[in-house]
């Protein structure tokens, strides 16, 4: 096990390298003035600007330059914001609690839907509700997230607001904070419903498959055969071995949420990673947003290490398979 | 050993015959086809899944509305980019009637119109970025594929940097610092998609290529580039035409995405993703804005995806789902 961990860390360090030489180039080969893009539009003097030409080494060949862009990175310099002048590191570690909060109640929504609706779809296949469920997936695997959010925020921010003469109704937008209307938690429930939706459809899809891939198994035709219930073989047998493909992949896709849903925060206003990352790009402040994506390739890798870890530990066939995709 | 009359042989040669026959109607019946190519076969199969029947009509009226919107879209709905100042007042923001059947936006244009012709962008974007996605996933993932060793790990372990990136946030950066536009959005999703196309590619010629015809052909002095193009493509396409057609799907959303985050074509050139972006200011006053391009992308993008399932069964592809 150990051995194993060992090398998919080993197997990490080629892609993280990959990694910065790619963000590097995208900023180093863009064209412009590559000072300008650190100072943005202020007026500064030539001595100024020969001293930030030397600091970044932008005078220097190109290999030198990334020298020093991974030497920054290893001292967890991610550069300052043009805009606040703040280090990035400290603004998006603001942002991640934020972001965490959204990833965890679409997991939630993403495992009790996604797994129960492909369970059902599976033992009642070619029924009424399979079809349901497969269509269903279908389409929001289709739907366009953020036009999902602006209907969400139509119906239950204003239609509902109208119905009800302003009874009951969702927020909108933002995170809530003093003095605001509604707890906390109730901010979350639009995002994280949208966040969720094309997640919990490939969730419910991939379980759907996988549990009419283990019932034509032998082993469930033994338990059958030895006069388990149709529950017992169900639950012990079946879903126990459906499992593990739909872990990975809700684990793989807590990696992508951690990341900032960049158009469900957009949409909904929530003061996540994504969001700031977005506002970044649009303010053309270039630190924030290659900083950013920096920490968050990071944090999406060592979670998918995680998850390939916790795969190796519940089946051991990945340990001692060689572990080499094919 | 007595020689067989001649009643008995013809009797004997009927039987047989029979039999043959037989054997050959059973045959079709299994294998619902008498084409033997594997595109008819595999369309054969496709035509009984009424879903994606549905799926191609669809994606032809689009085309050709889009391919033809110059002729006839104009003279009945008015012009989808200028903006008429004398009758703007009088325009603005109508709600669907006969003159206008999606209505009219902010600045008195028919949003029939800038939705049709949203669909050239947007099909663009989807025909074309995968385009760009296939080749290159093609030619990396045959060379991997086929010499195995350095090159395979080389290639195989940029495609890994690539699936480091969220998509979303790397297809955004690239386009940031590209800047936005038309090309540069065909590149930003183009270059993105080619991973996936390598990885399945590759996985599908390594299946292929311990086959016996395969070394059959080598042992008869076959050059690799013959064995390749006559021997291995043809039967490891299946995978790519089943997950092109799919990835079609995804490039439109993500060029919605791009536009509707306002980094995709620049107005005033209609596109479905920045419509929904400007109509979100009319939630309230007029709905109608931004259902239109909603239900445009959504049915574009389904009939991708539906088409994309069809064909997964229709020529036998195993995925992960």
């Amino acid at each position: 096990m150990l051995k194993y961990i060992g090398r998919r860390i080993l197997q990490m360090i080629p892609v993280f390298i990959g990694v910065t030489v790619l963000l590097f180039l995208m900023t180093a080969v863009v064209p412009g003035d590559p000072v300008k893009m650190i100072t943005g539009e202020r007026e500064i003097s030539p001595a100024v600007y020969n001293q930030i030409r030397a600091e970044y080494g932008f005078d220097k060949p190109l290999i030198v330059q990334y020298g020093m862009y991974l030497n920054r990175l290893a001292h967890g310099d991610l550069g300052q914001s043009l805009m606040r002048g703040r280090p990035v590191k400290d603004m998006l570690l603001d942002k991640f609690p934020y972001t965490m909060q959204l990833a965890l109640a679409a997991i939630i929504i993403e495992i009790i839907f996604g797994i129960g609706a492909g369970m059902i779809s599976a033992v009642k296949r070619y029924s009424f509700a399979d079809v349901l469920v497969t269509l269903s997936t279908s389409i929001l695997v289709s739907l366009p997230v953020f036009w999902l959010g602006t209907l969400l925020q139509m119906f239950f921010g204003i239609y509902l607001k109208e119905w009800t003469n302003g009874a009951f109704y969702l927020p909108m937008s933002g995170a809530g904070g003093p003095g605001a209307p509604f707890p906390h938690w109730v901010y979350l429930i639009l995002p994280a419903i949208t966040l969720a939706s094309v997640s919990t459809a490939y969730a419910a899809r991939i379980m759907r498959s996988q549990l009419l891939e283990v019932m034509g198994q032998d082993y469930i035709r033994t338990a059958t055969a030895k006069g388990l219930s149709a529950s017992a073989v169900l639950w012990r047998h079946t879903v126990k071995n459906a499992m593990i493909p739909v872990i990975t992949f809700i684990g793989i896709d807590f990696g992508a949420m951690m990341s900032g849903a960049i158009l469900t925060e957009t949409v909904f206003n929530w003061p996540g990673v994504g969001n700031e990352i977005y506002n970044a790009v649009v303010r053309r402040d270039w630190p924030v947003v290659m900083g950013g994506v920096v920490i968050i390739v990071v944090v999406v890798m060592i979670i998918n290490l995680l998850v390939d870890i916790s795969y190796a530990f519940f089946d051991p066939r990945i340990r001692y398979g060689g572990g080499e995709e094919a | 050993m007595k020689k067989d009359s001649p009643q008995m042989q013809q009797e004997q040669d009927r039987k047989t015959a029979e039999a043959t026959a037989a054997a050959d109607t059973a045959y079709d019946a299994l294998s619902a086809s008498p084409s033997r190519t594997l595109l008819g076969d595999a369309w054969h199969r496709l035509r009984k899944n009424r879903l994606a029947i549905v799926a191609i009509i669809w994606i032809i009226v689009m085309v050709i509305a889009a391919v033809t919107a110059d002729l006839w879209v104009p003279q009945r709905f008015g012009d989808p980019i200028t903006i008429n100042t004398q009758t703007l007042t009088a325009d603005r923001l109508l709600p669907p009637q006969l003159a206008h059947p999606f209505g009219t936006d902010d600045l008195g244009r028919d949003v029939f119109a800038r939705v049709v012709y949203g669909a050239r962008f947007s099909l663009a974007v989807g025909l074309i970025a995968t385009a760009i996605s296939i080749v290159i996933g093609l030619v990396l993932g045959a060379l991997g594929g086929y010499y195995g060793g350095f090159t395979d790990t080389l290639i195989m372990r940029t495609a890994d940097v690539f699936f480091a990136f969220p998509y979303t946030l790397f297809a955004i950066a690239l386009v940031a610092v590209l800047g936005p536009g038309f090309i540069n959005v065909f590149i930003a999703i183009g270059v993105l998609g080619w991973p996936s196309i390598a990885r399945v590619f590759r996985s599908s010629i390594f299946s292929v290529k311990s086959q016996d015809y395969v070394q059959a052909a080598r042992a008869l002095g076959a050059s690799d580039i013959r064995i390749m193009s006559r021997h291995i493509m043809p039967n490891s396409v299946a995978p790519i035409i089943v997950y092109g057609t799919m990835s079609i799907g995804g490039a439109i959303l993500t060029e919605a995405a791009l536009s509707f985050l306002g980094m995709g074509i620049q107005p005033p050139t209609p596109s479905w993703g920045y419509m929904i972006n400007a109509s979100t200011k009319f939630m309230t006053t007029a709905p109608w804005l931004m259902l239109w391009p909603g239900f445009a992308i959504l049915t574009t993008v389904l009939s991708f995806v539906l088409l994309g399932d069809g064909l997964r069964d229709a020529l036998d592809v195993k995925m992960k789902d």
